[in-house]
């Protein structure tokens, strides 16, 4: 699935022209991007969270050479699915 | 932010009513929780990619009284977010 599948069950579903659907689908990820961008989580209720986490330092190792290197700290992206949305994977 | 406050800003941005705001995102929403309940992949462009990912059954243990326990196969959706964003959000903007 992408963004086209996406603005066509707009279409389809909603009667959306198909160039205002495409727009609104654009529109809301770019809303949803900004959003996480500044750094605030987006919530989605019944699918699930986009969280923005700050991990700290820590030292690793670059896996080809053994080498010892400092990881610096660094804002990461990470998706909790919600319970309604993995139950709904998981029904058969 | 959550489903409201999206659809609020989301309503206004796009000079459309506020009902057909909710509309427009649930069926976004919802479409990707079924196209991943069908077991299929979603790749948006600019945001990231969802996978469900197949795990067999397995015998687990309580952490607690160190008993073995039986885990039933499962899947779980997984979110990699796309290299755009990805900067994006190390770089706060």
């Amino acid at each position: 699935m992408t963004k086209i599948e996406l603005a066509k069950q707009l279409h389809q579903e909603l009667g959306i022209k198909q160039k205002e659907a495409a727009d609104h689908v654009e529109a809301l990820l770019d809303l949803i991007k900004e959003t996480l961008a500044k750094g605030e989580n987006v919530k989605i209720s019944g699918f699930g969270i986009f969280e923005v986490r700050d991990k700290n330092a820590r030292r690793g190792r670059n896996p080809q050479t053994g080498e010892s290197i400092t990881i610096e700290p660094r804002r990461v992206l990470t998706f909790k699915p919600s319970a309604i949305l993995k139950e709904g994977i998981n029904r058969e | 932010m959550n489903k409201s406050e999206l659809i609020e800003t989301f309503a206004l941005q796009r000079e459309i009513s506020h009902k057909r705001a909710e509309e427009v995102v649930n069926m976004i929403f919802n479409s990707m929780s079924e196209a991943m309940t069908a077991g299929e992949r979603i790749e948006i462009r600019g945001l990231g990619s969802f996978v469900v990912k197949e795990y067999g059954a397995y015998t687990g243990r309580n952490p607690k009284t160190g008993e073995p326990i039986e885990v039933k196969p499962k899947k779980l959706p997984f979110f990699k977010v796309g290299k755009e964003l990805k900067e994006r959000i190390l770089d706060g903007e």
